[in-house]
């Protein structure tokens, strides 16, 4: 177990112009689990990799447990990982795969085989160790994976979407699994995601990435909560946050949408007749059929019963939005409904540079 | 693979009474009438060539092959260069293919360049490596330069010189085929299991011993049966860099019938060669099966 | 606290490895280039400079002379049309019954696929020199021996397993879905195979057909068996062998060797598919 440091990691493909990392720095304490986030093609694998030592930086260095690891090669690295495609040996038997890296470490065998017992224990595989990979499930073959990543006692634990390839109620079991086997085994732990809701339900902390940039760093309800540009708000959450244009009036105590006026609320002094963005999740609109005070009115565009809530897709002064409201709640398509906004769940973001407002 | 299609009519299957016909039939009865004319029959009609003559069943050609003085150093000839190039043959094309696979510069052209010889008549190679080997050929010509003593590489009495000669031309010349299908196989294998081997601390020979090499063993099933079979009817490189003087058995074959004129003991010649390649591929296959209850499906 | 300093050992010893696997694969090259550079400068040069020694390594007595002589001598000019008849003739035969049975076998299942499938792997070890013998004597009484018909013949029937299996792949890759489409859009099944299929597999089976095509001017043996006075460019140049100059024979290797790499070179995007995956 170790902890990692990454500073100023670049990396350009070979016949590519775009950087797929570009400068990304990121501390890791020991035994944290962080999730990479972000849509594909952002570098969040490309770091992974080079973390593992299956790409190499053009500049900038890596470290685990204080030991500068940037060009050395992966099997020098004492790191295992658990692969998106699995990985998992499709010519030897499970009890063989789970043991490979012990094996490769020249382990005795009657070590091999407590440790291999172990995991086949942990991971419900007991059954299957004389098995072909070919004779599992896809959810098994994934297991497999996993637990031939546990047993080898690695200074990190790379992941690279090990669960996309489940289907979605799989996923679900899977995830919180190995979220306690994660948790008990206390090894850091690096997990690569596109997928939103894993990254906040697995992750210590959360890196959303973007164009080979960490676009924020937080824990994963901070990231959900006060994303620190438009792109993090629009990327997490389903759906995803709703951003309105709206302007901060002279004197600074109100914002208007369109023809509506809201409450602004003191954040907003310090941008006093400016344009900017409003960023709020569907959750923190409340919905009514009855104007109260403070309340904007909408139209309804789209109704989605989701089962515990309603989703609405509504039109507010020609701009879209998402809201949810309560499953009792009964509207159709052309109706005008109203929406309060908190002001402490409303965030605000700058119109150019899209980046979060912060008080001055 | 296959997905069972209806029967779909045909233009042929148009006429009312032969409706019936799957369409199969019509697409695959040529080739199978044909296999059948030219070659099972001729298979069937070579065994009899070898042992029968006016009076019936005979063992007097099959004696004559046997007793003939070339006949023995032919199968030894045979035998000696397979047992030799095979095992050489495999270790650089799998080197070759693994050069490939790292990607370096020019990989492309590289492996064009090595895929020549795979259109190559073992006629033409022996040709080529004769401009080289010859008394004053190119190779005696780089000694000389070199300050150097030339030597009869294909002189009757220097066989081992004779015998390596045929085998760097075949090595040349045959390695393509082998490498193409390895290449084949390793773009079957995905990346990502030789990445797993590294991360969990495989050496370079590590990986090759425990993923690679077992990963490509169908292939280089495919790849030894082909080859074998090819190897035991080398003759032309051997034809042409040392005429008569390094016999092999289908270059006998070739003797009997064409120089001798007598058909029948060429026609037990090649009987030979056939009872040996079959028996190499029921021997690989067996052991293919074997392996394989084992493996992957 | 994070200064690390960046140990740069392992990427020397890494652009050292590059650099050791640009250097092996030059040296290959040049091992598989050598030969031929040696035959076409043996080819191209004069006779009389093919006579001195030590010969030069460079090309400097350039000449179409040793070249011209043996496309003069008796026979090699009719050998070489030979050659493209007999490979051309292969080509079509096998094609036509060679890409419709890999259809149905990519298409259909029918009784008995499994041991056409086994006789087509049988048939590909069966050696040329066990078909060639018989077939003389079987020529010779339907009269067709030492006639470039006879050779095509023998050429198709060791060229149409490996034609109908990779015809078959070919058309695997083909999706059904496509031809499915067509058939719901209004094509008949005939329709359908010409215009959607068949151009799409069209590219894998011209590969092929270059396939058969080498494989056939290739064949030295049973063109050799065959023949007497219709040969085949190699057969005409193995029977020459034993009583002509080096000269000839180099020139002869040099003809032999040039189509070769033109086939390759059309080729290359399909080798491994040709020679490599499909041949099993």
């Amino acid at each position: 177990m170790a902890d990692i440091s990454i500073s100023n990691l670049v990396k350009t493909y070979p016949g590519g112009t775009e950087r797929a990392t570009d400068d990304v720095s990121l501390e890791i304490a020991d035994g944290d689990f962080t999730v990479l986030l972000g849509p594909s093609g952002c570098g969040k694998t490309t770091l992974l990799r080079m973390l593992a030592g299956l790409e190499l930086p053009d500049s900038g260095s890596i470290s685990i447990g204080g030991r500068d690891v940037t060009y050395l090669p992966p099997n020098k690295r004492n790191i295992s990982m658990v692969f998106q495609s699995y990985a998992v040996f499709p010519h030897r038997s499970v009890r063989y795969n789970i043991g490979f890296g012990l094996q490769m470490a020249k382990m005795p065998k009657s070590d091999i085989e407590k440790k291999v017992q172990w995991a086949a224990e942990l991971l419900q595989l007991g059954p299957y160790l004389d098995r072909l990979p070919a004779q599992l499930s896809g959810g098994q073959r994934q297991r497999v994976a996993v637990a031939r990543a546990i047993v080898v006692d690695a200074d990190v634990l790379l992941m690279d979407e090990p669960l996309s390839n489940l289907d979605a109620l799989l996923r679900l079991n899977f995830r919180s699994e190995l979220k306690k086997i994660v948790q008990d085994l206390g090894t850091t732990t690096v997990y690569v995601t596109h997928d939103q809701s894993e990254a906040l339900s697995l992750g210590d902390q959360v890196a959303v990435m973007r164009k080979g940039r960490i676009a924020q760093l937080g824990g994963p309800l901070d990231v959900y909560d006060a994303p620190s540009d438009r792109f993090v708000g629009g990327f997490i959450g389903s759906p995803p946050m709703n951003f309105i244009d709206a302007a901060v009036t002279a004197d600074g105590d109100t914002l208007v949408v369109g023809d509506q006026k809201l409450m602004a609320p003191s954040l907003l002094r310090s941008f006093k007749a400016s344009d900017i963005v409003l960023g709020v999740r569907a959750e923190n609109v409340a919905v009514g059929t009855q104007r109260s005070s403070g309340d904007i009115a909408a139209t309804v565009l789209v109704v989605e019963p989701m089962g515990s809530t309603v989703l609405l897709t509504v039109d507010v002064e020609g701009q879209t939005l998402k809201v949810q409201a309560p499953p009792t709640f009964r509207t159709a398509p052309h109706q005008t409904i109203w929406l309060s906004f908190s002001p402490n769940t409303m965030r605000f973001y700058d119109r150019e540079t899209s980046m979060a407002l912060e008080a001055k | 693979m296959t997905v069972q299609a209806p029967a779909a009519p045909t233009k042929a299957t148009v006429r009312a009474p032969r409706r019936r016909v799957p369409a199969a039939v019509w697409l695959i009865g040529p080739s199978v009438i044909f296999m059948i004319l030219l070659l099972g029959w001729p298979v069937v009609e070579g065994v009899l060539q070898a042992f029968q003559d006016e009076n019936g069943f005979t063992l007097d050609f099959v004696t004559r092959m046997v007793q003939d003085p070339y006949f023995w150093p032919a199968v030894r000839n045979t035998l000696l260069l397979i047992v030799v190039m095979i095992p050489i043959q495999f270790a650089f094309a799998i080197g070759m293919a693994l050069l490939l696979r790292a990607n370096p510069r020019l990989h492309k052209v590289h492996f064009f360049v090595w895929a020549i010889p795979l259109a190559l008549s073992d006629l033409a190679a022996g040709l080529v490596w004769l401009s080289i080997f010859n008394d004053r050929g190119y190779l005696n010509s780089v000694l000389a330069w070199l300050g150097l003593e030339g030597s009869s590489w294909l002189a009757y009495d220097n066989q081992t010189t004779m015998f390596i000669c045929v085998l760097i031309a075949e090595l040349w010349r045959a390695t393509s085929l082998v490498l193409v299908i390895v290449v084949a196989g390793l773009q079957g294998i995905p990346k990502d299991y030789d990445e797993a081997a590294q991360v969990f601390g495989a050496t370079f020979w590590q990986r090759l011993r425990h993923v690679t090499l077992p990963l490509l063993k169908p292939s280089l099933q495919v790849a030894l049966i082909l080859r074998t079979i090819l190897a035991f009817q080398t003759f032309a490189v051997a034809q042409a860099l040392t005429g008569q003087n390094f016999p092999l058995v289908v270059g006998e074959t070739y003797r009997w019938y064409t120089g001798l004129q007598n058909p029948n003991v060429a026609a037990a010649l090649a009987l030979v060669i056939l009872v040996v390649s079959m028996l190499t591929s029921i021997f690989y296959l067996r052991a293919l099966r074997e392996k394989n209850q084992g493996g992957t499906r | 606290m994070t200064e690390t300093t960046v140990d740069t050992a392992p990427l020397k010893r890494q652009k050292r490895n590059r650099v050791l696997l640009q250097l092996s694969c030059i040296a290959i090259s040049l091992f598989m280039l050598i030969p031929i550079y040696l035959i076409s400068l043996a080819a191209l040069s004069t006779r009389e400079s093919l006579n001195r020694f030590p010969l030069s390594l460079l090309p400097t007595s350039f000449s179409f002379e040793t070249l011209a002589a043996f496309l003069g001598s008796t026979g090699v000019f009719g050998a070489l049309g030979n050659s493209l008849i007999v490979g051309v003739g292969t080509l079509l035969l096998s094609a036509v019954i060679g890409v419709p049975a890999g259809y149905a076998l990519a298409r259909f299942a029918f009784p008995g696929k499994e041991p056409y499938q086994l006789f087509l792997l049988f048939t590909r070890a069966l050696p040329i020199v066990v078909l060639s013998v018989p077939l003389a004597r079987l020529f010779l009484t339907v009269d067709i021996y030492d006639t470039t018909y006879g050779v095509i013949l023998l050429h198709t029937a060791l060229a149409l397993p490996t034609t109908i299996l990779i015809s078959a792949s070919v058309f695997l890759g083909v999706p059904q879905d496509v031809e499915e489409a067509a058939r719901v859009f209004g094509c008949s099944p005939l329709g359908a195979f010409m215009r959607v299929v068949m151009p799409m597999a069209l590219p894998g089976i011209a590969a092929a057909s270059i396939f058969t095509f080498v494989m056939s001017w290739n064949e030295v043996l049973g063109a050799s068996i065959l023949t007497l006075d219709h040969r085949t460019l190699p057969a005409q140049v193995l029977t020459s062998l034993a009583d002509s100059p080096l000269a000839y024979r180099f020139a002869g290797g040099f003809a032999l060797v040039i189509p070769s790499i033109i086939f390759i070179a059309l080729m290359r995007r399909y080798l491994t598919n040709m020679w490599g995956s499909t041949i099993r």
